[in-house]
């Protein structure tokens, strides 16, 4: 053992003084996010697969052209959201389960530093698992749409960050990984079937209709039905994907406030 | 930038002037006191050494002195600020109980992106890596993912974390459980040439052989301090053999205050 290094010069860190965020630590955190996944080959392969696989089936399930046109863009958009809600959730309730969390909080990093981190990590994840069923959609199963595919590529990375976002906040609230699981259920699976997915979100009672209009998924499902109904951009379109981002924001500023550096 | 100087200049000159002072410390969880009016002063360049059966508020003080614990009443301060000022946070090196660094990254990805965290870069960094490898004696599984690790192994990567950026206070949160007697010793010759080069080090254990090996003991039971003096003087004090018998007579007694030794 030596110690002959060991100096005890100049500060490790210049003073930490209360900063909204730092690009470095953001990205050190959102790197050290990915090689945590490089490491798990199994849980990426299913990230990018299991949208993909769930396209697949719909596919030959519907077996029907036209109705897979109408429908595999909202699948689309809804499958990123299932599962970044899901790996996000049970990520960062491990991060506090493991005691990692209260470490990094006794340390210089800021909670924006954590969250941004994570943020750019799961949205290029995102982006990844976006464009393998996009393209497996359009290719091999033979989607069409009426205009370009980006608009639906960029709605379903959106829908996938609110996924996370939300993921993210609803881990405050789990005191155990199994609880987090039970939220995907508990969370996703009201708003799959009342967003619009199921039924109609006209052919509803007015108080579901109402629940629905308060549910982020909602909206991702309207943008894709417009997306796949319209060859433009509409402007009910931006319309959806402002209230998508006005959610993933919402969720992210509740998950900066669950990150308590003091706990009880 | 601010360091031992400053402190310096704001009085603290003598080793006797403590660098960590608690003054009518009160926890409480549920509406039980777990630390009951604790006041204490721990002296730099020393390993002082809290003992106490498990249970007995040992990591609940720890983890108030590093500013994750919300506290009812009283005060608690380390290098004149407040515990979990922001500018602690990387002159604080803190190791828990459990490892508290990612399972799933390998030994020296861990180290970067804590040592990121704590603001080292670059040549800095690599070094902070390096140096800690070496004073825990984990050359050689720098490339390994840290789950594979066995117990002990994973213990010194949690302690290497805590060392990572040569921190003015050390709070370690029983660093030697389950390691092998041979390290065991090393580390706390480690421990001493730190407090001999200027570190202040708190040392948490359930176990009385090890209690020895500190300059100063606070022993801690049911919330409170029994004792707060060097072994010595403890075992002067109560005509016990050994510090467990000293503890046990200490914990039986019939006066509330606890004993203190005169400062030397």
């Amino acid at each position: 053992m030596s110690m002959t290094t060991l100096a005890r010069t100049a500060p490790a860190a210049p003073a930490g003084h209360a900063r909204l965020a730092s690009w470095t630590l953001t990205l050190a955190t959102a790197r050290r996010v990915l090689a945590q996944l490089r490491h798990d080959p199994r849980t990426v392969v299913m990230m990018l697969g299991v949208p993909a696989m769930m396209m697949i089936l719909l596919r030959y399930v519907l077996n029907n052209p036209l109705e897979l046109d109408r429908f595999a863009p909202v699948y689309i958009g809804v499958f990123p959201f299932v599962v970044m809600f899901m790996v996000a959730a049970i990520t960062t309730q491990r991060e506090r389960g493991r005691g990692t969390l209260e470490r990094l909080m006794a340390m210089p990093l800021g909670k924006l530093d954590l969250l941004a981190g994570y943020g750019i990590a799961f949205g290029l994840v995102a982006c990844l698992q976006v464009t393998v069923v996009v393209v497996i959609s359009l290719t091999w199963l033979g989607v069409t749409l009426p205009g370009s595919a980006v608009p639906m590529a960029v709605v379903a990375v959106l829908d996938a960050i609110l996924g996370m976002a939300i993921g993210l906040f609803a881990s405050a609230f789990a005191r155990s990984e199994f609880q987090a699981v039970q939220f995907m259920p508990a969370l996703v699976l009201p708003q799959a079937l009342l967003c619009g997915l199921v039924v109609s979100r006209a052919h509803m009672t007015p108080f579901l209709s109402w629940l629905s209009d308060v549910l982020p998924l909602s909206y991702a499902v309207d943008a894709m039905q417009r997306i796949s109904g319209s060859a433009a951009w509409t402007s009910a379109i931006t319309a959806d994907v402002a209230v998508i981002l006005a959610f993933t924001a919402a969720a992210l500023v509740g998950g900066a406030f669950t990150l308590r550096r003091r706990v009880r | 930038m601010r360091r031992h100087g400053d402190v310096s200049a704001a009085g603290v000159t003598s080793t006797a002037e403590p660098v960590i002072r608690g003054r009518d410390l009160v926890v409480r969880r549920s509406g039980h006191a777990i630390l009951d009016c604790l006041t204490f002063g721990i002296v730099r360049g020393q390993v002082t050494g809290l003992l106490g059966p498990s249970g007995c508020g040992k990591t609940t003080l720890l983890r108030t002195l590093v500013g994750v614990q919300q506290i009812a009443a009283g005060e608690v301060s380390l290098l004149g600020l407040p515990a979990g000022h922001p500018e602690l946070r990387a002159r604080v090196g803190y190791a828990t109980q459990d490892p508290a660094v990612y399972t799933d990254l390998t030994l020296t990805e861990n180290l970067r992106y804590f040592g990121t965290v704590l603001g080292l870069r670059g040549k800095r960094l690599t070094e902070a890596a390096a140096r800690t490898i070496a004073d825990l004696g984990l050359a050689g599984l720098e490339g390994r993912v840290t789950g594979t690790f066995s117990g002990g192994q994973l213990a010194r990567v949690g302690l290497a974390v805590a060392l990572l950026g040569t921190p003015d206070v050390l709070v370690l949160d029983e660093p030697t459980v389950g390691l092998d007697p041979v390290l065991r010793r090393d580390l706390w010759r480690m421990f001493h040439r730190l407090a001999g080069m200027g570190a202040t080090l708190l040392v948490s254990s359930h176990v009385m052989d090890e209690a020895a090996r500190c300059d100063r003991l606070l022993f801690m039971r049911q919330g409170r301090f029994l004792a707060e003096a060097t072994p010595r003087q403890i075992l002067a004090r109560t005509g016990a053999g050994d510090l467990e018998e000293a503890f046990l007579r200490l914990a039986t007694r019939r006066d509330e205050a606890p004993f203190t030794g005169d400062e030397q």
